[in-house]
Formats: structure tokens, sequence, C-alpha cells
């Protein structure tokens, strides 16, 4: 019997959608949210957020947007369950910097996916855990039905699954 | 005189899981060590050994982000809230 230590499972629609705005905002690179009810890790609602340095490089998120955004969440009692951003001229890894600023001080409970738009046709979606400098690579699970023409692919190495079997 | 402060998940490990706590002082320098009194570690991981505020880390005294009112000589009133969250960035 094998268990999945790690995973993302998320909706195939959320995923539409954090695709469709890394494509909206290409070549600029995009960031935003998935929130879900505190505790579940079950990541729900999509928030896609202003990219404050409006950079082909680089993303913070607004100072001021991510209060309100954050106020919303208190007030409702979620929590990020995913952090996403895209790289639109590389791959879709975590780099040094994306790595070194969440460690220090990041989102240690979400998952970070990243959306590689360099190929004008289909996107690549990774997601990864980064805690204390080091970056694990998980697998995805969408779940619902995919549209007919797939916009994105998983790029997830299959070596890099962790998984736990008896 | 008191203030609440909304501490973000990462920095729960300096205040035993809670998620709000309260703390005193008037500016947000004093305010940060008196938190530390109770809550060890914690200031190192918002203000850096020069004095200053860390770059990844938005400071907001009410919906205020603290750059734009004096940073950490931000000034507190009885009742305000205090959010800390990460900056949320990353880049080649």
């Amino acid at each position: 019997m094998c268990n999945l230590v790690v995973v993302l499972r998320i909706a195939h629609e959320l995923v539409e959608a954090i695709v469709a705005h890394a494509r909206r905002d290409h070549p600029d690179e995009a960031c935003g949210l998935i929130a879900g009810p505190e505790g579940t890790g079950e990541p729900e609602r999509h928030i896609p957020m202003t990219n404050a340095a409006r950079s082909t490089t680089f993303y913070e998120f607004d100072a001021e947007e991510w209060k309100r955004v954050y106020d919303e969440m208190w007030g409702n009692d979620e929590e990020v369950v995913v952090a996403y951003h895209s790289h639109t001229a590389t791959e879709a890894y975590p780099s040094r910097t994306d790595a070194g600023i969440a460690s220090e001080l990041g989102l240690p409970q979400a998952h970070y996916v990243l959306v590689a738009t360099r190929d004008p046709e289909v996107a690549e979606v990774r997601s990864f855990r980064i805690a204390d400098g080091e970056v694990t690579e998980e697998p995805i699970e969408a779940v619902g039905a995919p549209d007919a023409v797939q916009t994105y692919k998983f790029a997830h190495s299959p070596d890099s699954t962790v998984y736990d079997c008896h | 005189m008191s203030v609440e402060v909304r501490v973000p998940t990462i920095l729960r490990s300096h205040t035993g899981g809670q998620k709000l706590v309260s703390g005193s002082g008037n500016t947000l320098a004093e305010l940060f060590d008196d938190l530390d009194r109770n809550h060890t570690g914690l200031k190192a991981r918002v203000v850096t050994e020069e004095g200053g505020l860390h770059r990844f880390v938005n400071v907001y005294v009410n919906d205020e982000d603290v750059r734009f009112i004096g940073g950490l000589e931000a000034k507190l009133s009885d009742g305000d809230s205090v959010t800390i969250l990460p900056a949320v960035a990353g880049g080649m």
C-alpha cells in the first residue's frame, strides 16, 4: 500500500484560474493566493494579487492590498493555502531569492505554486514547500474534469515524489 | 495603554501559537521591546540589528503601512491594532 505523504489537492478550475492570471500579466510576473478555511489545508478561494514590482523578474504583493486581503481572510477564519507566482522566462522552480525570502519570513503552511509561461501554448505548473532554506517539490492532484483543451501541464519530476510504501 | 498585535503564522513559534497578542508602547519600537519580554525572539524577526524594519516584513498600525508613518517611530494609541505580515515576494 502506498500513501502519498505530501500532495497539493486542488480543483482543476483553480489551476485554470491561476494559469489565466499568469497569462494575463505575462511578460510581468503574476502573483496571488488561494485561501481556504483555517486548519483544513483545502484551497477554495482564488485571490489574484497585484505585483507591486511590475517586473518581468521580481514580484511583491502590494502592501495595502495585502492588508485588505489579510483582514478579509482573518474575518472569514481563512488562511493562505496556496501562494503562487509566475516565471515568465525561466522554469517553474523557486529561485534562490524566492526560497530565501520565503524561509526568512514566509508562509510556512502554504504550498508555493510556480507557473512558467515561457511556452505560449502550455504553461508548466509545479508545487513546492519552502522552509528553512529547503525547497521540496510535491505532486499536484487536480480534482474535477479538465477542459477538452489543456492549457497547462504539471511538470512534477517523479523522482522527487515522496511515497510511503509498505 | 494596550494595543493588539496580529501575529503571522511564521512568527507564532514565538507566541506559543497565539495569533493575537497584546502589548504596550508609545511607539512601534517600544511595542516591539515590550513584546520581546513575553515573546522572546519576536523582535529580532521584525527589527534589524541596526534598528530598522526588515526588508521583507510589512507592519501596519490599523490600516497604515508604517513605512509611511515614521517606521519604528510610528506613534501608537490605546486600542490600536498592529498587524505583522510577511511581504510575500521573490525574484531572480
